[in-house]
């Protein structure tokens, strides 16, 4: 079996390789989940892929309007994203925050800032090495969906854990 | 009463004014009277007939300057031109005497008549205020010379003398405004750093579309932009020279972000917000020395300062109590009150360049607005209501606040208003692009 998982990551690190280095899909703000759907020899099947984290786990959780506090739901996301970390020590993450655009552009900035920083926040208490994780807020300023009303502000309202490969710094 | 006594009395009473921006007094037999905010505005006539080219090079721009002038002061609403089509008579001689009787009977209280010289590329721009009522100069003579280019900066330059004449106060048409300019659908919004002119004419992109770009701030003298920018792929403040386009990070801490930054009044520090973890602090830079200093120490969202003019407080906002509200401390930090205590959220202030007001946007109800309170937050007084409107800029008068508004729904995008201090004259600063993040420079020099 563990034979198989490294053979698998090679894999996967790879096809990494020919796409940049960046897993978050669309060039590193998190916005599309599974761009690369299932491609190669990684896949949402296998455990150990990219795919396999930004989509059957989840790559990111949602929080109410002005709060950065995690739901039940977005715990339960964010401990399968710790065990995935946890199994796949090569992979760092840069965790992204956005608000929705019901707010002044600078405090956007810091409540994004904070939603960042409480999945980084949870993940750690769950075992993963705070220098494998980095934060950055974003914001209002990309917006995955563009309608006026809340069916979109409450997916804007989200952090987003982008993998990339190679060790930390 | 004598035409010549009312016009002055006019004048006086303006110049007494405080905050809010009273009307022109109504051209009326009886003792003059402010109103204040309500009540029928009846802007002070005027003409401002083509101004006379003195080279024939210079006819093109005797016109255009003409033009130029006549929007200024029609545009803030405290004007109104008598159109060349209703005028009897004809300016041809800019050194002849003035024929009052040829602009009383079209009711132009106010006549700017000009004269313009074009050679080897520099144009003189010479021009005189009549009171026509009166029937004297107000005023001297006055006359600007510069590079062909300059020539709406010496039309804004007419413009501001007649203003600050008529009014007693300081103008703001020769000043530009740096924004960003925004493209592109708004899940996939390309923006960049632009500048103009106060009247949206004249842009110029300062940095490309490649990198998220946040919230220019002008330099006391006008010089220097302060903006945060991705370009590294994370949050930073960096400072631009406008003169010649050298860049350079302000603060760089590896994982740090910062944004939010101002200038204090002197030019030598910059006031910005610095988030680590979940935290964001205000700090401030001495731009020379690189020291920086911690000037707020709340678990909360510190955001947003800006400096008095005279350099001894700063406000800015904090969720400390809970929700988004405006504060203010001593410029070494310390002790903040707050001083926003109406419903709703409030954010983004900004003190007034005559240091009475200051503007911030508010949020309340679902609905946006830009308003002004007195610094110890009385007279709370909301200006403008819409789906989204924020980011208040002072005209360098401290009479007109600029802003952006962006509209609601999937083609939502944002564009430029201004609106005067009273509440009145809403309108739009016409850009090339969408735009946002307006800042507004100091009267150039």
């Amino acid at each position: 079996m563990k034979a198989l998982t490294s053979s698998l990551l090679l894999a996967a690190t790879l096809g990494l390789a020919a796409c940049g280095g960046g897993f978050g899909a669309d060039g590193g703000y998190g916005d599309t989940p599974g761009a690369s759907t299932g491609a190669g020899a990684g896949g949402v099947y296998d455990p150990a892929s990219p795919q396999y984290f930004n989509q059957t786990i989840g790559d990111r959780v949602h929080f109410a309007v002005d709060e950065s506090t995690l739901t039940q739901e977005a715990r339960t996301t964010l401990d399968g994203q710790a065990n995935w970390l946890m199994q796949n020590a090569e992979f760092t993450a840069i965790i992204e925050g956005h608000a929705d655009e019901q707010g002044t552009r600078e405090y956007n900035l810091a409540l994004g800032a904070r939603r960042a920083s409480a999945v980084r926040d949870y993940l750690v208490s769950r075992g993963v090495a705070d220098s494998r994780l980095r934060t950055v807020s974003y914001g209002k300023e990309r917006p995955i969906e563009i309608c006026s009303t809340e069916a979109c502000y409450s997916k804007n309202r989200r952090a987003v854990t982008v993998l990339s490969s190679g060790a930390s710094s | 009463m004598t035409p010549l006594r009312r016009l002055s009395l006019a004048l006086a009473a303006l110049v007494a004014l405080s905050a809010p921006l009273a009307t022109l007094a109504q051209e009326r037999d009886g003792p003059l009277r402010i109103e204040i905010t309500e009540g029928v505005i009846e802007p002070l006539p005027f003409a401002v007939p083509d101004f006379v080219p003195e080279t024939p090079a210079a006819r093109d721009y005797a016109a255009e300057i003409a033009r130029v002038v006549a929007a200024d002061l029609a545009g803030t609403g405290l004007f109104r031109e008598i159109p060349a089509s209703a005028h009897i008579a004809r300016v041809t001689n800019f050194a002849s005497p003035v024929q009052y009787s040829d602009w009383r009977p079209i009711n132009a209280q106010a006549l700017i008549t000009g004269a313009v010289g074009l050679t080897n590329g520099q144009l003189t721009v010479k021009f005189r205020l009549f009171d026509v009522f009166a029937q004297a100069p107000l005023g001297d003579g006055l006359q600007f010379g510069g590079p062909e280019a300059s020539w709406r900066r010496m039309a804004h330059k007419v413009a501001d003398a007649v203003y600050s004449r008529i009014t007693g106060e300081k103008a703001y048409f020769d000043s530009r405004v740096v924004f960003v300019s925004e493209t592109g659908p708004k899940n996939d919004r390309l923006k960049r750093l632009a500048i103009m002119d106060y009247d949206g004419a004249n842009v110029q992109f300062l940095t490309g579309d490649n990198s998220i770009v946040i919230a220019p701030r002008f330099s006391p003298d006008g010089r220097r932009v302060l903006y945060t920018s991705y370009q590294s792929g994370f949050p930073r403040i960096y400072v631009l020279d406008i003169g010649n386009m050298s860049q350079r990070a302000l603060d760089e801490q590896p994982g740090i972000m910062t944004f939010a930054p101002r200038f204090s009044p002197d030019g030598r520090t910059v006031i910005f917000s610095l988030s680590r973890g979940s935290n964001t602090d205000i700090y401030a830079l001495d731009i020379n020395t690189g020291e920086r200093r911690q000037l707020t120490n709340s678990a909360a969202i510190d955001t947003a300062p800006s400096f008095s003019p005279d350099g001894r407080f700063i406000v800015f906002e904090s969720d400390r109590s809970g929700s988004q509200q405006l504060y203010i401390m001593s410029a070494g930090g310390g002790e903040a009150r707050r001083i926003s205590f109406g419903q709703g959220r409030y954010g983004t202030p900004v003190w007034s360049p005559r240091g009475d007001l200051v503007a911030f946007t508010k949020i309340n109800q679902g609905r946006f607005h830009i308003g002004v309170m007195r610094t110890d937050g009385s007279e709370e007084r909301l200006l403008t209501s819409s789906f989204l409107d924020e980011g208040p800029t002072w005209s360098p008068n401290g009479r007109v606040i600029m802003f952006a508004r962006q509209s609601a729904g999937a083609d939502g995008a944002p564009s430029l208003w201004s609106v005067d201090i009273s509440g009145r004259n809403l309108k739009r600063v016409p850009t090339p692009q969408a735009a946002s993040d307006p800042s507004w420079s100091p009267l150039l020099q």
